[in-house]
């Protein structure tokens, strides 16, 4: 049900911007009205979800943790596992945003011979989100060469970098062949694992479809039905200077592109894509680990008027005395001279 | 509303807003000339009809392909003569018969590869063995010249 609908939605896309482009003229509409909604939409929507996570309150820090919190002097603290200061916690998050340290420590487990419990390490589902997410950075960044001019030397280092094997031409890029098999391994490990397909939702497909779509039309474009760039550059400088020109003659591939990528950026803030801002945002994450050092007040905690003990004998000390009840403090006979300080 | 540490939220909405929006404030008030290849050398301004092997259009999203399969068609076959789809007979060279025409690589090449943001030393890599046309011929080098004086 979620894959038909998900791949309907993005087949849908597809076709949308095909048919729109080739047969309706609507390159105007493709071209400069979705990308200036699309980008509008992410920027708004990552902000608006952003601060609404900002306002939830965090009245205490939340332990789970794989490691040995701060203890004993002879108990070997698991710093970056189980942070204990701002210092550490930078580290872990570091090592959370760069790496996904808590996907690494994913773990298999299955019954087997109906009986025994098995914990197994399983780092593919770590290994391919990691391949994707870099080879995204990188594709993401060359990119930056269509929105430039002129363009920056860091982009023309990656593009060497990742076209160093010179292949064909144009070249092919390495992250080019990665990203795809890393987003059909994601794929492929949703619909082949039974618990994961159980609980996967047509939201959980939508994304994973449309950035093998995104993928695969940047493929054919580059590769294949190639388009003449400098009017695809000159395009996109239009709408970035905000003096928006669609040259005629771009091929309708591109457009199913780029109307593809404005559907992702749109989708991003309103998606489980927002994990990219959510992770920066996570309790079990980002919070170091001082509940016993520090006292954390729930915020929203009604003032409540206490009367503590100490409060409490100063009122009614002298009745105490008198009924010879024991005090804390005794009564001060007379006011002392303060010489001796 | 309070935004619970407000101070950290705000700086990394605030860096995001700035990364999101680099090429809005990286071209800012830059004039962005168009890449306006130039056609006119010695050679195309004598042309009765001026046409390249294949169609323009398809000269300008296919020519590197062409270039490639010229290449592996010379180096590892031996075959010098290729047939365009009009029936024209062309060399498989990019310095005799390419830069017979287009003898101003500045002019010609190079526009629309720095405009399309490739890296002028190694990308297209045609040059770092083929010799640049007005390096060449005299001939051509004088245009190239006559063009960089007047502007």
């Amino acid at each position: 049900m979620g894959i038909k609908f998900s791949l309907a939605a993005v087949v849908g896309l597809i076709l949308a911007a095909f048919i729109g482009v080739s047969g309706g003229g609507l390159s105007h509409f493709f071209g400069v009205t979705m990308p200036y909604l699309a980008i509008l939409l992410f920027l708004g929507g990552v902000v608006y979800r952003v601060l609404k996570w900002g306002r939830a309150p965090v009245p205490f820090r939340i332990p789970t943790t794989g490691g040995q919190e701060k203890s004993l002097p002879w108990i070997k603290h698991a710093k970056f596992d189980n942070p204990s200061t701002k210092g550490q916690t930078v580290v872990r998050m570091a090592l959370e945003v760069f790496l996904f340290r808590s996907l690494f420590r994913n773990t298999k487990f299955e019954l087997e011979k109906g009986h025994r419990l098995f914990y197994q390490w399983e780092k593919w589902l770590w290994l391919a989100g990691l391949v994707f997410h870099y080879c995204f950075l990188v594709i993401l960044l060359r990119h930056l060469r269509f929105f430039t001019e002129p363009v920056p030397g860091f982009v023309q280092g990656i593009e060497r970098l990742d076209g160093l094997l010179q292949v064909g031409l144009p070249g092919i890029y390495i992250t080019d062949g990665l990203f795809m098999l890393a987003v059909t391994y994601l794929i492929i490990r949703r619909l082949i694992i039974p618990q994961v397909r159980y609980i996967s939702l047509p939201q959980d497909y939508f994304p994973l479809f449309l950035l093998f779509a995104i993928g695969t039309t940047g493929i054919l474009t580059r590769y294949f039905f190639k388009v003449d760039l400098i009017k695809v550059k000159t395009m996109v400088m239009g709408l970035i200077s905000f003096h928006p020109v669609v040259p005629a003659g771009i091929g309708a591939i591109f457009f199913v592109h780029f109307f593809l990528v404005c559907t992702l950026f749109a989708y991003f803030p309103f998606s489980k894509l927002m994990h990219a801002g959510g992770i920066f945002m996570s309790p079990t994450r980002n919070l170091p680990n001082d509940n016993r050092i520090r006292r954390h007040v729930n915020p929203w905690n009604y003032p409540v008027k206490v009367h503590s003990y100490a409060e409490y004998e100063d009122h009614f000390r002298e009745k105490m005395v008198e009924v010879g009840l024991p005090v804390d403090k005794e009564l001060e006979p007379a006011p002392k001279a303060t010489a001796d300080s | 509303m309070k935004i619970y540490d407000g101070k950290y939220i705000l700086v990394g909405l605030l860096v995001f807003g700035v990364l999101a929006t680099f090429p809005i404030w990286f071209d800012h008030g830059k004039v962005v000339a168009p890449a306006n290849p130039s056609l006119n050398t010695p050679v195309i301004d004598a042309m009765m009809s001026k046409h390249c092997i294949l169609p323009k259009a398809q000269m300008i999203t296919e020519h590197m392909k062409l270039l490639n399969v010229w290449r592996t068609e010379v180096v590892r076959y031996g075959k010098r003569v290729y047939v365009a789809p009009s029936g024209k007979k062309y060399e498989m060279s990019l310095e005799t018969e390419c830069f017979r025409c287009h003898s101003n690589k500045a002019q010609f090449c190079d526009r629309c590869h720095n405009f399309a943001g490739l890296d002028k030393a190694t990308d297209p890599y045609c040059f770092s063995c083929h010799v640049v046309p007005s390096e060449k011929k005299p001939g051509a080098g004088k245009v190239a010249m006559v063009h960089k004086e007047s502007k």
